[in-house]
């Protein structure tokens, strides 16, 4: 077979990573083989930029009951269940075709969810897109809504949280990350580990059709507009509800060995995983694989992603019962191979073989890089920028100024997202979204509940990448907190460019190292997670974008409280009591500037202040907690006070003298801070917390009234608030 | 008193409304697949919400042609209690059992929320235990909920006491801003002729307890008892 540049192009493979395949296998691979080897070599399922930089991430803990590796991570939660978190991205096939690239994206991750033998419960996304006022911006962002909620009002899995950001840098390439929570037994968990040679490989879902061929190798290249719409997939959420309760139920026959959702690069990554893992071989036959169209090749059904499909092995004794269930739920199942013990993938086509690879030259031997990092000159000089150069806000415009805020896209209300996904059903839900800085939800039956929280500040990752990625970590167990929770677990989805750019794999190798930092002086370790390189488009690179998402346990589900005031009481502010305006969104909004130095972060002062608010909350003395972010601690009040319907008057005469200028403290960014509303009588005890913590603590004022004041400088209807913060993300 | 919750292909409310009559009403229930063919072992009947058969075609299109939907027409007949919850309401509408139709939300986009329905009729087994006039705190979660039938049925409806509910605002005024998705005169559920079949897009098979927002929904599920101590009643022995 004559390998040409245009086949190595089209399967992804370089030069020299081809003539990797032929030395370790020892002859030239065929073309099925090839385009086999090009989808396991692929970044999206090989992570050979990423791989021994993930090395430096946490993945421990006594509370993990399983760590990265497997379809998705599990934490222990109590009274013998645990809870599965796992997220994924979905951003090349999302920027072609933003319905059916984020719809997905959910099934995908779901599919991880339910492989390990967990009931879904929860979904929440993080989402990136360029600026909002633009018409091709609205079509991706209303795109991506509608798809997220289709699928996912269409499963009954409850859509609860999430974060969405909007900045220039990703008019090319807007990011959907999809997370999806899960409860299991924790004796009931399955591994995706095929064992048991004579054990039977069953394929049951959609039929296999040519969508999405290459899509693992289209995720790893630049620019997706390029491409064509034909790697991207069609969803079929009905199909996939079916998949669900199906494959739940066929796990308590006690027939089933492993299970494994197949997603990119379909049947060759799905049995090549399940076979690495166990140690095994496989064989299979695409004959047997039932086709949604005639005259598909060998390979075509190698590498399809046809959705909503799941490969099984199970025990020759129990295919019957299991076949049974799946025809109780109208689904096409049938058995395409067994388990061998010779740690080949054979593909046979009607009995006739059409490659034979080593399981380990396709999950093992994918060529690692570790490339050249160096930061580029100008992120430097824009980190450089001093933001004291600006003119201070004078206290004549501070009002405007909060309202152009509130009315910031990045700020504003996300109730014109959530109210059209589905977060009531499954009927756990405890703190909606958009009434708590995470999402609360029980588990029916047990005293515990959990928290869920995505978040990633991306103008600070842009400016400062390990920082910025502390910043996320800070930021999202700061919400789970902020509700009450412990933070557990984190599954981090990694979004960059080009990591063959020196400056892209700077941006890499500092997002982890920061990661790393924050999760082990927080304690909270990484038990999933997902990369997603090449977001990059005409050599633009999207901003470094490591979002985080995490999971936190309540051990008293009732004992929560929402961002809202709730009635009257003295609000506080803990925390540093020096902001930053460098990459803030002030500056951002106010002056058009992304720039400066993103806030310091004492880790250990965050830890502490979360560690404080917990209390707080569990002891019932905090009646309302919101984490201040972007736009700083005057926009945290105005959330605040909108969500729970209630004015305060509140006075920050001390912080402005602290901070030096009036825009800083009233809008200047800082982390490890958050607000918190006390329980009338219990402020002394409160500041004793503080002060046991070693927690710096400011009065800042009352609640009450309907009136937003702050000494000298606003005082308007709170209405006149909420009426801009309610529409800033609508468009019409 | 024991309910009969039947499960479609694509059913996705089925199991909320399980767990809210067991655990919010303490009441024998059990999920029924839809080619069951006998329904007479339960006292009441619920289709619940969901995506039957992936809603393609059209909601509620498919699923009226299941076998189960024949015995829920002769359990209809009978006078059986009969609640279908928003999908259940499209069904009951496709299979007429219950008048009118439902079209797309007027915002053309799925809304999810909390409501306020106000009861209009006592007369049917899931509003008997309610005042009317009362007001619900329910879910809705659906994007074809928009109900819709002609002005002379809805004269007809009107007079013969089968709009069951309508949506209002906190104050329990109908206003156009109280109603999610554009339906005619405000309604959120109404019933057969007879009374026993209702149907409403509104959850309250999720509003049965406080921790999860409210448990207004339990006062329908609860008032259907009332009717289930006249059907053991009527059976004679005690």
């Amino acid at each position: 077979m004559p390998v040409t540049p245009e086949l190595l192009r089209e399967v992804a493979l370089t030069e020299d990573e081809y003539q990797r395949a032929v030395e370790l296998l020892g002859r030239e691979p065929n073309l099925v083989e090839l385009g086999m080897i090009g989808a396991l070599w692929s970044e999206h399922c090989g992570y050979k930029h990423s791989r021994p930089l993930l090395r430096r991430l946490p993945t421990s803990g006594p509370q993990v009951v399983q760590g990265p590796g497997e379809n998705a991570g599990a934490v222990d939660l109590g009274d013998g269940l645990v809870v599965v978190l796992k997220i994924e991205s979905h951003n090349h096939p999302s920027a072609v075709e933003p319905f059916q690239g984020a719809a997905t994206g959910v099934g995908g991750i779901v599919r991880d969810i339910f492989a390990m033998g967990a009931r879904p419960i929860a979904l929440a996304n993080s989402l990136r897109f360029g600026p909002l006022e633009e018409s091709r911006q609205q079509y991706l962002f209303h795109g991506v809504v509608g798809g997220i909620g289709w699928y996912g009002n269409c499963l009954g899995i409850p859509t609860v949280a999430g974060d969405v950001f909007f900045l220039p840098e990703y008019r090319q390439n807007p990011l959907v990350n999809a997370l999806c929570v899960g409860i299991a037994e924790r004796h009931a968990l399955i591994r995706a580990r095929a064992s048991g040679p004579g054990n039977l490989v069953v394929l049951v879902g959609a039929d296999t059709g040519r969508d999405g061929i290459h899509g693992a190798t289209f995720a790893s290249v630049e620019d997706p507009e390029r491409s064509h719409r034909g790697v991207v997939q069609v969803g079929n959420p009905f199909l996939e509800k079916l998949l669900l309760e199906a494959c739940l139920e066929v796990l308590q026959t006690g027939a089933v060995v492993a299970m494994q959702d197949l997603g990119a690069a379909g049947l060759t990554s799905a049995s090549a995983e399940i076979a690495a893992r166990g140690g095994t071989g496989i064989e299979l036959d695409v004959a047997a694989v039932p086709r949604r169209e005639t005259g598909m090749t060998p390979y075509e059904v190698m590498l399809s992603e046809s959705q909503e499909r799941m490969l099984l092995v199970v025990r020759p004794e129990g295919l019957e019962r299991v076949l049974e269930i799946f025809r109780h739920w109208e689904l096409h199942a049938v058995v395409i191979g067994r388990v061998t013990d010779d740690g080949m993938l054979r593909v046979l086509d009607a009995g006739n073989p059409v490659a034979e690879l080593p399981v380990r030259l396709l999950t093992e031997a994918c060529p690692i890089y570790i490339r050249q990092a160096s930061e580029s000159d100008a992120i430097r000089t824009r980190r450089a920028f001093d933001p004291d150069t600006v003119p201070d806000l004078s206290v004549n415009e501070a009002p405007r100024a909060l309202l152009v805020l509130l009315r910031s896209p990045n700020i504003a209300s996300r109730r014109p997202i959530y109210r059209t996904y589905d977060h009531t059903i499954l009927t756990n839900t405890v703190l909606p979204p958009g009434q708590g800085d995470a999402a609360v939800l029980r588990v029916k039956g047990h005293r515990f509940g959990i928290a869920l929280k995505t978040d990633c500040n991306p103008r600070y990752c842009l400016l400062e990448p390990r920082l910025g990625a502390q910043h996320a970590v800070a930021e999202a167990t700061r919400n789970v907190t902020c509700v009450g929770a412990e933070p557990l677990a984190i599954t981090d989805c990694l979004n960059f460019g080009n990591p063959e750019r020196p400056d892209v794999y700077y941006q890499l190798v500092q997002a982890i190292e920061g990661i790393a930092e924050a999760c082990t002086v927080l304690g909270v370790p990484v038990v999933s997670g997902n990369v997603s390189l090449y977001n990059e488009t005409e050599g633009r690179s999207i901003p470094p974008t490591p979002v985080i998402g995490v999971v936190g346990k309540l051990s008293d589900v009732s004992r929560h409280v929402g961002l809202g005031f709730a009635g009257e009481g003295k609000v506080f502010l803990l925390g540093p009591e020096r902001a930053t305006l460098g990459a803030s969104e002030y500056l951002a909004c106010l002056h058009g500037i992304v720039a400066g130095s993103p806030p310091d972060l004492d880790l250990e002062l965050e830890r502490r202040v979360q560690a404080m608010v917990r209390e707080a909350i569990h002891r019932g003395i905090a009646l309302a907690a919101h984490d201040c972010s972007e736009g700083g601690l005057l926009v945290a009040l105005a959330e605040s006070c909108i969500v729970g319907t209630i004015g305060g008057r509140f006075r920050v005469d001390e912080l402005v003298a602290a901070n030096g200028r009036l825009d800083r403290a009233l809008f200047g960014e800082a982390g490890s801070r958050i607000i918190v509303q006390v329980a009338p009588g219990a402020e002394g005890v409160v500041l004793a917390l503080a002060h046991a913590y070693g927690v710096p603590a400011f009065e800042l004022g009352q609640t009450g009234g309907d009136r937003f004041i702050v000494d000298g400088i606003v005082d308007c209807l709170l209405d006149d608030l909420v009426a801009v913060w309610r529409d800033g993300l609508r468009r019409e | 008193m024991r309910f009969g919750i039947i499960t479609f292909p694509g059913s996705n409310g089925d199991h909320d409304a399980l767990m809210a009559v067991r655990l919010g009403l303490g009441q024998p229930a059990e999920l029924v697949w839809h080619t069951e063919t006998d329904l007479s072992n339960y006292d009441c009947i619920i289709i619940p919400g969901g995506f039957s058969y992936g809603d393609y075609l059209r909601a509620g299109a498919i699923a009226r042609f299941a076998p189960v939907m024949q015995a829920v027409a002769r359990e209809a007949e009978a006078g059986k209690p009969i609640l279908g919850i928003c999908n259940g309401f499209q069904i009951l509408t496709e299979a007429q059992l219950l008048p009118g139709a439902l079209l797309r939300n007027a915002s053309l986009e799925f809304v999810c929320d909390w409501v306020w329905v106000r009861v209009e009729q006592t007369h049917t087994p899931w509003t008997s235990q309610l005042a009317r006039g009362a007001r619900l705190r329910l879910p809705i979660a659906h994007g074809e909920g928009r109900y819709f039938v002609d002005e002379k049925t809805l004269g007809e409806l009107e007079r013969a006491g089968q709009i069951v509910f309508r949506y209002v605002d906190a104050e329990g005024n109908a206003t156009p801003e109280a109603n999610p998705n554009g339906s005619i005169a405000n309604i959120a559920g109404v019933c057969n002729g007879r009374g026993n079949v209702v149907g409403l897009m509104p959850h309250p098979e999720r509003a049965f307890d406080r921790l999860i927002g409210g448990d207004d929904g339990l006062w329908i599920l609860a008032s259907v008892l009332a009717v289930g101590l006249e059907v053991v009643r009527g059976r004679g022995g005690n």
